[in-house]
Parts: C-alpha cells; sequence; structure tokens
C-alpha cells in the first residue's frame, strides 16, 4: 500500500498550508513570465514579421473595399482604437496619404528595404549616401538602421576592458588573502574588498564620468573623454568584489590537509598556493571569472554614464563607445510602444538574456562538479 | 473522517511474543522498499508490552528501518513503499483513519544523535506538552519536573532550567531528549542507538535509566552493541540483510540461539 | 654515540652556530609572487580608498542638515539652495513598498521548495533552475520587463478597465510599478538566501519535533523558521540595499527629475537619490556649478547603502556564531 500523509488538519492549518501553496504559485509564475513576456515582445522580429520599409505596396484608394477590416487596419498601421474611432472617409484619407509618402520617399533607393530583416540586423550594408558598407545603428532616422553589431562589439569591448583590468587583481587578492596573509590581515582585508560591492553601480559611473575620465585623458591624451577605456575599468571596480569573493570562496575550500601536506614538506606558502592550491580549485575560478563576465556584460548604469554612447563598430579602446545595455537604457524612454524599435530593444535584451543565462548556468555546472568532487575527496 | 484513538491495553506481560494477540506491536509479513532498494522482507514479530525488547544486527540489516515503521517516520521520505501491517494495540497504524500526528504522541521517540531544541532545558521538555494544549505553567513546571527526575537528570539541571539546552553535555542531552520524549508519557518508546555517541560513564547511565524506565513504558531499542543488548533487554530480535532471522528471549539468543547464524553474529564471528 | 660515518648534507642541522636552518638560496619566486599579490591586495583597498576618500572629501562640506530636510526649492543646480528630501523620500518608499511585495513571496515561496515540495521531481528542480538564473539576469532587463508588463500590459490594462474617457492614470511610470519591478528583481535574491538558511538547520530538528506529535506546519513555525529568521534577514538586507542603489530598472518604470511636490499616491511618479546623480552627472547644463550637488548627493546616497549593508554584515556575524552552537 502507498503511504498517504495521514493527518486530518485543523481549519486553520489548512488555510495557512493552502496559502503558502497559493502564494509560491504565484511567485513561480512570476519567474517564468519574465521569460516568456521578454520574449513575446521580441517575437515578431525575431521572425521576421515587422516591416519599417518606407514604401510599401500600396493599394489604390477604390480598392479600400476588398480589404476587410483587419487587413485595412493592419496596412494602415492603426491600432484597434485607433481604428474603431476612425469613419470611411477618414480612412480614404489615410489610404490617399499613404500613396503621397511613398511615392516621395521613392526616390531613396533604400525606401524599400524592411530595415527589420536579419540581414540588416547583423550584417554590413551600403546606405544611401555612404561610400562603403557599414554596420550602422542609427533607429532614429527617415531610414530606421537597426544593425546590432556595433552595439555587440561595444558590449565586448568593455567587457574585455573590465576583465583584463579585475581579474589579475582580483584573482591575486583572493590567492593573497585566502592563502597568505596572517589571519588578522584576512579578517580585515575580506570585509572591506567586499565593501566594494556595497557600492552603487551608478556612484561608480559617475566617478568614472567627473574624476576618471579627466585623468585618463590627461595621460593618455585621447581624443574622446568617454570611451571604452574608461567605462571598462570602472566596469573592473564593480567586477573585482564578484570574481574576489568565489574565487576566494573556492580557494579556501580547499582542503586544509593539502596546504599542510605541501607544507610539511618544505614548501613556502606561496609555493603551496600556486602548487597545489591553485590547481585544485580552477573550477570555482573559472566560474569566478565567468559570473565576472556576465556582472560586466549586464552592466549599465557604469557604460551609460561613461562609454560615451557612440555606435560605431571600432576596436579602439580609445574610441567612444556603445553597449547593448546603454542602449536599451538610452532609448527606451523614447519609443512607441509595439514599433519595431520597441522590439528591436527587446530582442538586444533577449540577447543580452541568453548570454547572462549561458554564462552563469556554466558557473553553476562547474561549481556542482566541483562541489561533487570535494565531498567525495572528503 | 473519525479519528480512533490507540485504546490503552491492560494485559498481563508477554512471555511468549511472537504472534501473540496480547503482543503491544505487532508486525505481519512487513516488507518495505526505497525505491528500487528492498530494506524489509516479510518480517513478523509481535513486541510485547512494558518490557524491553532489542534489535540488533550488522550496519544495513534493516533494524533502524523497522523501528521507525512504528512511529511512521519512514512516511518522511519519498519513495517508500510498504507491504504488510504495523498494528498497535490491534490497531493497524496505516491505515487511512489513524492520525500519524496522533500515533506520534502515543509512540515517542530517541534518536541516535541528540537534537535539543535550541531552546531552554524547561522549554525543551515542555515542547510536546505544549503541543498538547497544556500552557498553564503551573502544570508545565510540575510535568517537566517529573519527566526530568524519571529521566535521572533533574538533579544536574535543577537550578539552570532556563539555560540553552545545547550547555549541556552529550550524555545530558541524550537524557533530556529521553526527558522531552517521555513528558508527554507515550506507551512506546522508541530508541534508535541511544548510547552510540556517548562515553562508556554516559552510557552507563543511559542503561539504567532505561531498565528503569521499563516498570511504566514498552521500550524497543535499535543497538549495534550486543553487550549493551545483552545487559538491558528482555527480548532480542536479531535482524540481517532486511530479514528477521530469530527473535526470542535475551537469554535464550545469547546462550542458546536456534540458528547458526544468530550464533555465529553473538559470539562476534562476523559483523 | 656511536661514531656514526661523517656524511654531510646540504642542509647541515649541526653547522656551526648561526646557520641552523637556513637556505641556501633566496627564493625568489615566493617573494615574487606573495609580492605581487599582495600589490594586488593594497591596490584594492587603494582604489576603494580613493573612491570613498574622493566623495568624501568632495561631498561633506555641502551636505548639511537643510540640505537632506528641504525639498527642491527654484534653483535645483544651487548647492546653497537646493535640498534633497524628495529623492530620499522617493528612495525610501519605493525600498519599503519593494520589501512588502518581496518579502512576503519570496519566503513563503522558500518554505514551500524546502519543506513542502519533492526534493527530487524534476518540476522542483526546474522551478530551482529559473529562480537561479534569474537571480543573473542584468538590471536592464527587468527594466524592459517592467516598462512592458506592468506599465503597459498591466497598467493600460487598469486604466481601460477603471478609467473612463481614454484617461491615462495607471498606464505610466508609477511608484507601484517602480517598486513592483524591483520587488520582482530581488524576489530570486530573497528565495535563495531563505532557502539557504532553512536548509542549515540540521533536519534532526525537524525530525524531534515531529517525533513528539507536531505537525508538519507546527514544526515549520516553532521549530524551523525562528533559527532562520536571521539569515532570512541578512538577505533581506542585502536585496535591500542593493534595490535601494539601483537606477536602471526604474529609468522608465517611475523615476522623475523634477516633481513639485513628494508623491501622494501609488501611481504619481516619484523622485530618487540614484536618478538624480544620473540627471546631474549627464544632463546638468553647467557641470562646475553642480559638482558640488553632485558630490553631496553622491555621498547621502552611499551613506544609505552603506549603512544596510554593515547592518546586514552584523546580522550575518552573529548568526553564523549562533549556528556553531547548534552543531
Amino acid at each position: 500500500m502507498g503511504l498517504r500523509r495521514g493527518h486530518h488538519a485543523k481549519p486553520l492549518e489548512w488555510l495557512a498550508e493552502k496559502l503558502i501553496f497559493v502564494v509560491s504559485l504565484s511567485a513561480i509564475l512570476v519567474v517564468f513570465l519574465i521569460f516568456v513576456f521578454i520574449g513575446r515582445e521580441a517575437l515578431p522580429v525575431l521572425f521576421g514579421r515587422m516591416n519599417t520599409a518606407l514604401v510599401q505596396k500600396t493599394i489604390p484608394v477604390e480598392q479600400m473595399d476588398k480589404l476587410n477590416p483587419a487587413q485595412l487596419q493592419d496596412y494602415l498601421g492603426l491600432t484597434k482604437e485607433q481604428f474603431a474611432s476612425m469613419d470611411r472617409d477618414t480612412l480614404k484619407e489615410l489610404m490617399s496619404l499613404k500613396i503621397e509618402s511613398s511615392s516621395e520617399s521613392s526616390t531613396d533607393k533604400d525606401a524599400s528595404i524592411n530595415t527589420t530583416q536579419w540581414r540588416y540586423l547583423l550584417r554590413p550594408h551600403q546606405w544611401s549616401g555612404y561610400d562603403a558598407p557599414q554596420f550602422i545603428w542609427q533607429p532614429v532616422s527617415t531610414i530606421p538602421k537597426y544593425n546590432i553589431v556595433p552595439l555587440i562589439i561595444g558590449s565586448l569591448k568593455v567587457t574585455m576592458v573590465a576583465l583584463i583590468f579585475a581579474v589579475p587583481l582580483a584573482l591575486g587578492a583572493a590567492i593573497y588573502v585566502s592563502q597568505l596573509a596572517r589571519p588578522r590581515v584576512r579578517e580585515l582585508a575580506k570585509p572591506v574588498i567586499e565593501l566594494l560591492a556595497g557600492i552603487p553601480s551608478v556612484v561608480l559611473g559617475f566617478f568614472a564620468l567627473i574624476v576618471m575620465a579627466t585623468v585618463l585623458q590627461r595621460i593618455s591624451g585621447s581624443q574622446s573623454r568617454l570611451n571604452a577605456l574608461c567605462a571598462g575599468i570602472a566596469l573592473g571596480f564593480s567586477v573585482i568584489p564578484v570574481v574576489f569573493s568565489i574565487a576566494e570562496d573556492a580557494l579556501t575550500s580547499v582542503p586544509r590537509s593539502y596546504v599542510q601536506a605541501a607544507l610539511a614538506l618544505g614548501a613556502s606558502k606561496w609555493k603551496a598556493a600556486s602548487q597545489v592550491v591553485l590547481p585544485a580549485a580552477v573550477p570555482g575560478v573559472f566560474a569566478a571569472v565567468a559570473l565576472g563576465f556576465g556582472r560586466a556584460i549586464g552592466e549599465t548604469m557604469i557604460v551609460l554614464m561613461a562609454s560615451g554612447n557612440a555606435s560605431v563598430v571600432s576596436w579602439n579602446f580609445f574610441d567612444s563607445t556603445r553597449t547593448i545595455t546603454a542602449t536599451i537604457a538610452a532609448e527606451l524612454g523614447e519609443v512607441v510602444f509595439g514599433s519595431a524599435h520597441y522590439r528591436i530593444l527587446f530582442l538586444i535584451g533577449v540577447l543580452l538574456f541568453i548570454v547572462t543565462f549561458l554564462t552563469n548556468m556554466t558557473a553553476d555546472i562547474v561549481m556542482n562538479r566541483l562541489k561533487i568532487r570535494m565531498e567525495g575527496k572528503r | 473522517m473519525a479519528e480512533t484513538t490507540l485504546p490503552k491495553i491492560t494485559v498481563a506481560l508477554a512471555t511468549q511474543p511472537a504472534g501473540t494477540p496480547t503482543s503491544l506491536i505487532e508486525v505481519q509479513d512487513l516488507s518495505l522498499s526505497y525505491g528500487a532498494a528492498q530494506a524489509l522482507k516479510s518480517i513478523s514479530l509481535g513486541i510485547g508490552e512494558k518490557v524491553v525488547t532489542a534489535f540488533i544486527g550488522p550496519s544495513g540489516c534493516g533494524k533502524s528501518t523497522l523501528l521507525r515503521c512504528f512511529n511512521r517516520m519512514n512516511d518522511l521520505i519519498d519513495n517508500v513503499r510498504i507491504q504488510g501491517s504495523v498494528k498497535i494495540a490491534q490497531q493497524d497504524i496505516y491505515s487511512q483513519e489513524v492520525d500519524v500526528i496522533e500515533l506520534r504522541k502515543r509512540v515517542g521517540m530517541v534518536f541516535q544523535k541528540s537534537n535539543p531544541f535550541p531552546k531552554s532545558i524547561f522549554e525543551n521538555v515542555a515542547y510536546g506538552l505544549r503541543l498538547q494544549g497544556i500552557t498553564r505553567n503551573s502544570q508545565l513546571a510540575a510535568a517537566v519536573e517529573e519527566s526530568l527526575r524519571q529521566a535521572a537528570l533533574w538533579e544536574e539541571v535543577k537550578d539552570r532550567l532556563h539555560t540553552s539546552g545545547l550547555g549541556l553535555s552529550g550524555g545530558q542531552q541524550q537524557r533530556l531528549c529521553i526527558a522531552r520524549a517521555i513528558a508527554i508519557k507515550p506507551e512506546i518508546i522508541l530508541m534508535d542507538e541511544p548510547a552510540s555517541a556517548l562515553d562508556p560513564i554516559a552510557t552507563t547511565r543511559v542503561e539504567e535509566l532505561i531498565l528503569d524506565l521499563k516498570k511504566d513504558y514498552t521500550i524497543v531499542i535499535v543497538t549495534h552493541n550486543m553487550q549493551q543488548a545483552a545487559r538491558i533487554s528482555d527480548f532480542t530480535a536479531f535482524f540481517y540483510l532486511g530479514e528477521l532471522v530469530e527473535y526470542g528471549t535475551t537469554s535464550k539468543i545469547f546462550t542458546n540461539p536456534a540458528k547458526k547464524q544468530t550464533e555465529d553474529y553473538v559470539t562476534g564471528r562476523f559483523g | 654515540m656511536t661514531s656514526a660515518g661523517t656524511t654531510t648534507h646540504a642542509n647541515d642541522f649541526t653547522g656551526k652556530k648561526g646557520r641552523r636552518f637556513r637556505a641556501a638560496r633566496i627564493d625568489w619566486a615566493s617573494l615574487l609572487g606573495t609580492g605581487a599579490t599582495g600589490l594586488a591586495t593594497l591596490l584594492i583597498v587603494a582604489i576603494l580608498g580613493i573612491i570613498l576618500g574622493n566623495i568624501f572629501i568632495n561631498g561633506l562640506p555641502h551636505v548639511s542638515w537643510r540640505f537632506v530636510s528641504t525639498g527642491t526649492a527654484t534653483d535645483m543646480f544651487d548647492v546653497n539652495k537646493a535640498g534633497i528630501l524628495p529623492m530620499i523620500f522617493g528612495t525610501t518608499a519605493r525600498v519599503i513598498l519593494m520589501t512588502l511585495f518581496v518579502l512576503p513571496m519570496g519566503v513563503l515561496t522558500a518554505i514551500y521548495l524546502t519543506e513542502y515540495a519533492r526534493i527530487h521531481s524534476p518540476f522542483t528542480r526546474i522551478i530551482r533552475g529559473a529562480v537561479n538564473n534569474l537571480a543573473g539576469v542584468p538590471s536592464i532587463v527587468f527594466g524592459l520587463f517592467g516598462a512592458g508588463f506592468f506599465v503597459h500590459f498591466i497598467g493600460r490594462g487598469m486604466d481601460s478597465a477603471l478609467q473612463s474617457g481614454g484617461a491615462i492614470v495607471w498606464g505610466q511610470p508609477a511608484l507601484i510599478w517602480a517598486s513592483a519591478t524591483l520587488a520582482v528583481m530581488t524576489l530570486p535574491v530573497v528565495i535563495i538566501a531563505t532557502e539557504e538558511s532553512l536548509r542549515a538547520i540540521p533536519q534532526g530538528l525537524r525530525e524531534a519535533s515531529l517525533a513528539l506529535g507536531a505537525s508538519k506546519l507546527e514544526t515549520i513555525i516553532k521549530i524551523v523558521l525562528p533559527q532562520a529568521v536571521p539569515g532570512i534577514m541578512t538577505g533581506a538586507i542585502l536585496a535591500i540595499s542593493r534595490a535601494a542603489g539601483e537606477v536602471a530598472p526604474i529609468l522608465f518604470t517611475g523615476a522623475a527629475y523634477y516633481m513639485r511636490d513628494l508623491p501622494s499616491s501609488l501611481h504619481d511618479q516619484f523622485m530618487d537619490l540614484g536618478y538624480h546623480v544620473f540627471i546631474l552627472s549627464t544632463q546638468s547644463p553647467n557641470v562646475d556649478k553642480t559638482r558640488p550637488l553632485l558630490y553631496a548627493t553622491v555621498l547621502v546616497l552611499l551613506c544609505l547603502t552603506f549603512m544596510l549593508n554593515i547592518v546586514a554584515i552584523f546580522v550575518r556575524a552573529k548568526m553564523r556564531k549562533k549556528a556553531r552552537m547548534l552543531h
């Protein structure tokens, strides 16, 4: 026979437990809702259902009645409420206006391009007025250009600077604090470095913008005051505590017996640390760097304030640059809800989400394997 | 659905434990498996009232699992399947009508690793009483004192009843757990290797306590220490790999066992 | 002593006085390694010191009682006249509202996941996976979610249901939406922190309580939760201090640059310390003039978040001491 709960709860208890279930269920639903909603908003672009071409196949006014209401609403680009509130004459007006505007703009050779197609999002294109094919992100213009390559490069640039700056420092400090320092120093240094994590990113962005940018410009003599280097270093400040705490944890959880064995054989603390502890802690260190990467690429305020926000394709660290996060932050306030621009912003949001999701999952798997190994050895 | 309470039984001490209608706990053809692994195979025995019954056998033989069937603590584990029946005072404890909470108030348990609550000594013992709705301080104080006396702990803690239970030594903590269990006056006390984590002196005190308690309670004790079983139990059941190999009076099991396997175990040839 | 052979070893123990246990050569590698890593530590501490010092030195002279207790005067950029009370109020209001949303939801969900849900079912594992991943999602993505879901979807929906004549009351950035967005952002953090503190409680305690005839709920309320409260509080306070400094999620869900009055209802916008810092840094007409104001505001924001952090660390330390007693 199977086993049942075997307990008849008093009414108050039963109510309390049902409450727990209901609240948990709604929290869990919210968690999944986020994934679903963001994807949903980006979906029309993903499936190529948005069309921003200026010149679209126009329908003569006389043929207005050949379309059913839904098609007509779609053709004219109206919302449900707007469509419902218009009478037949207004609709006719709109149709002739559409024919007029399309004939006006048909001089531009790019007017008939649907700029939200994947081809234009990812590959360079020679737009009218330019000499060569370029990657251009310029959503606010007659012909909106949504190439996301400059943004991706911007994010990667800034993240690289941050990691190159932060990882050696944080790892070095982690090794020192966890293996080499005296206990008193350890007790002081650890919370102090973790205090760095308590500084809000807007404050770091402020510091980069007001203080660091000037200093850096004086040192490097670069043209743009706000650039990838400046933002990257400030980003590094916020990455250091992340990498430090996880790496330090990983180093400290290497069993003391290994260290003692090495020391008993005459190794110095440094040798024990670098030759015994560090190799044993590699998965944890890897996870730390991965999480640092995730943090850097997802950070918004610092880059919004300190990177200069010019969306150009350039690997020069002294150039002003723009990241995915800064783009969303800068432009979401001005988009029309439901427009192509809006949806593309959600699209790059989805991209960001996927990248951080994969990064975190990798770090998780690595940490879990590490835990299993450690517990097995103990 | 009416909850049935376990009727109190006043019968003569059972002398022939196996399967007589006077057994307090009667197990018939009990099989238990965790997922694919079978932990108990067709166990049948009867446990008498107000005696000490010991379950012995090597690690993993199922003695603790069987013990935990008596107060349905195995319910807490996922994937447990049970066949057969366990009757306490002729009531099938796995039937739909039985409220497991009530069952656990009548069948108490003391664990291998002492687990006093992070509360004061007084509150530890009073916990079970409060669960039953007793809140008057005078009543609680009297019951707590009685339990602590019965557990032979009163003299040592009477002046610090309101200090944390975690501040006691290992042996004292285990006696505190015993006091906590008997405070609600269960009919049966199940003990899962209660002295295995204690030093020899503490162990002796717990054993003396058990001999004292059997005047009022039915005790079933799981132990891997055969000498302990020989010292304190009236009846002994020997388990091996999930099966009940032999069950009888302690003197018989240890001096003249019927099965060779039993003899090998009690003489230390294996296990 | 027997006359053993006189074999000498490289590091002769019985060498002349003053030469015992001395290494033959200097261990450069260890020196360098220790030095470099020690330098790294020092550098990080120095960076922290420079940032905090710079803010402190430049900001302290301009922080006055008037500054933190009055509202925005006519000239928001003049440090002698401006006050940041509305920003402090706005930040506090949204943080309190967020806590009211997230604490019950997070704690109850964690209780369900730890105490009631079947441990090994794939369903539970998917939920845990989703929660863990959400904890690492960038804050701007939550801003996207808040703007698209709360403001537009729910807000406009409420308006078409409750308001007449196409009035937009809820379908725009508002205090309630910003708080809801922050609640969603900190939900995973609270769930994880609560779960960890629940799991830290040894199973033996639960078993002891159940064996005495307590029901599962009674065990949770009387034994488990009281032990877990310090851990829950630590997680909550850390979440709060992180949320207090976040700006990205509230950019489009409720923060406003200038409001004449304090927000009086849930559908009003609000001013915010972090947002103010952002605007002042990037959009002020005269950078030199607003500099002192900026520093002062940053200092106040830092004090707020640090205070919360320190409280959390204090509670966590106390909790660790108590936990050591349990085992």
